[in-house]
């Protein structure tokens, strides 16, 4: 996100609190000294003095300075879809989407026909607000499109209908998110040319997966042979082997 | 969650990219997940791989309490016990190999163990159904990423994209990945020590350390 700088007026590195998404990386990914902070301070000034190259880990915060903050909604609902290792209440699995096909073995969500789509805004580094988020799902939703119900996205509308978000989240950053639909076959040009469409309007990165039911001898020909007709070359993808059931007690 | 789907490269330089990765299904069969997850990564750990992690931690791991003499000896060494007995509840878990002939053969013994949990594959489209052939699969379903759309040119060069996209989730940022690019090019750091400070960014053992060593290496004698 670029959202730590050094500050000169105050001569301290500062978090820019508009650009944070609460991703916790600063704290959770970088390792921890815990020197004096004035010690460490001195010693780089005397080095810059000098013009000596001063060269720390660059993975090693020296004064363990981070810590989170207290979050509140809405600025909360950063945190929720930026950072992996908090849990989803509405999906309960970590991270921004759902199942989608990983599970499809055990729990159907797209079978053979159909088509399932995680529309990914954000991602790789660019972070999105909800504003632009809901800009593509009201496009969406003129669609006829079906939003999947476990989505932590979906949980956010007012009007899965229309696809409009909560208001008093509009305005929050976040890494991550995704729209997670499902249509038929015949639909994928349309729900194709509307992601790229909107995606000239709101400034931000999208990343599109779309999935989809083998047949029984685990060949796939219709939806790649769909996509290579319209000019989207797949070069990888997720497969699910087939190899889950359900063996809870009350589900087998 | 398509924290491995999305990775920048062609089919081929996915050639050393093999993700396999297990999930229950709440309510389906998250009962008596954790000990399946746990046998699923024991699997994985025997045949070689590069990366292991169980959502919340991976291989390679950030630690607490350094002091200033260990800039000189920091751990360079995946831990995969501490990624196995971290799993204290259901969810993903996962394994990076380098190469097909490993990846097929855990995935064949993962297949023979029977675990009754969903196992996917991450890597190029033909490199999946090479493998899932090769251990008499039939695939269930696929998931094809078709890239990333940057209209406002906010991405940065392929080198920077092809090492931090490694960590679907966008922890490892194109800040630390061109500071990396940079400091091997410039002899500052070993392609080892700099793709283990990249892999410490990923809590879910994701990133392929192997791969990075390689984008590194080639980037070294090449322009952006």
């Amino acid at each position: 996100m670029g959202a730590i700088y050094v500050d000169t007026e105050i001569q301290r590195a500062t978090i820019n609190q508009d650009e944070c998404v609460e991703c916790g990386t600063c704290l959770r990914g970088m390792s921890q000294e815990h020197l004096n902070p004035t010690m460490v301070r001195t010693v780089r000034r005397l080095a810059r003095m000098f013009r000596f190259r001063f060269e720390p880990e660059p993975d090693v915060c020296p004064t363990a300075a981070f810590v989170m903050n207290d979050l509140e909604m809405p600025r909360l609902i950063r945190q929720i879809f930026s950072d992996p290792v908090v849990e989803h209440k509405s999906t309960g699995i970590k991270g921004r989407g759902t199942e989608e096909v990983k599970t499809n073995d055990v729990n159907p969500r797209v079978t053979e026909g159909e088509v399932g789509y995680t529309i990914e805004f954000g991602r790789p580094g660019v972070g999105v607000r909800f504003r632009d988020i809901e800009e593509m799902a009201m496009e969406l939703a003129q669609l006829g499109v079906h939003f999947e119900a476990k989505n932590p996205i979906t949980h956010l509308m007012t009007d899965t209908a229309t696809g409009k978000l909560r208001d008093d989240i509009l305005g929050e950053k976040i890494l991550s998110a995704i729209i997670e639909i499902k249509t038929t076959l015949d639909h994928v040009e349309e729900v194709l040319e509307t992601v790229e469409r909107v995606n000239l309007r709101i400034d931000t990165v999208t990343a599109v997966g779309i999935s989809t039911r083998c047949d029984d001898r685990g060949e796939e020909t219709r939806l790649a042979g769909l996509l290579e007709e319209l000019g989207y070359g797949a070069e990888r993808a997720k497969t699910n082997m087939g190899l889950g059931r359900a063996t809870n007690l009350q589900a087998a | 969650m398509t924290n491995t789907l999305h990775r920048y490269g062609k089919s081929e330089s996915f050639r050393d990219d093999f993700i396999l990765f297990c999930i229950p299904s709440p309510g389906r069969n998250d009962q008596g997940a954790v000990d399946k997850q746990k046998a699923f990564l024991r699997i994985c750990a025997k045949h070689g791989p590069v990366n292991m992690g169980n959502g919340n931690r991976g291989s390679f791991r950030p630690e607490r309490h350094l002091d200033p003499t260990s800039h000189w000896k920091r751990h360079l060494d995946p831990d995969w016990e501490g990624v196995i007995s971290g799993v204290s509840k259901p969810g993903t878990v996962a394994a990076v190999f380098d190469t097909r002939e490993k990846a097929e053969a855990c995935l064949r013994e993962v297949k023979e163990a029977d675990l009754g949990l969903s196992v996917n594959m991450s890597t190029s489209v033909s490199g999946a159904k090479e493998v899932a052939e090769s251990c008499g699969i039939a695939r269930h379903s696929v998931e094809y990423s078709l890239g990333f759309a940057d209209p406002h040119d906010h991405l940065p060069n392929s080198q920077v994209l092809g090492l931090s996209t490694m960590c679907g989730h966008g922890m490892v940022s194109f800040n630390m990945a061109r500071k990396m690019l940079d400091m091997v090019r410039e002899g500052r750091r070993t392609p080892r020590q700099a793709v283990a400070t990249l892999a410490r960014f990923c809590p879910c053992g994701v990133y392929n350390p192997a791969r990075a060593m390689r984008l590194l290496q080639e980037a070294r004698k090449q322009s952006g």
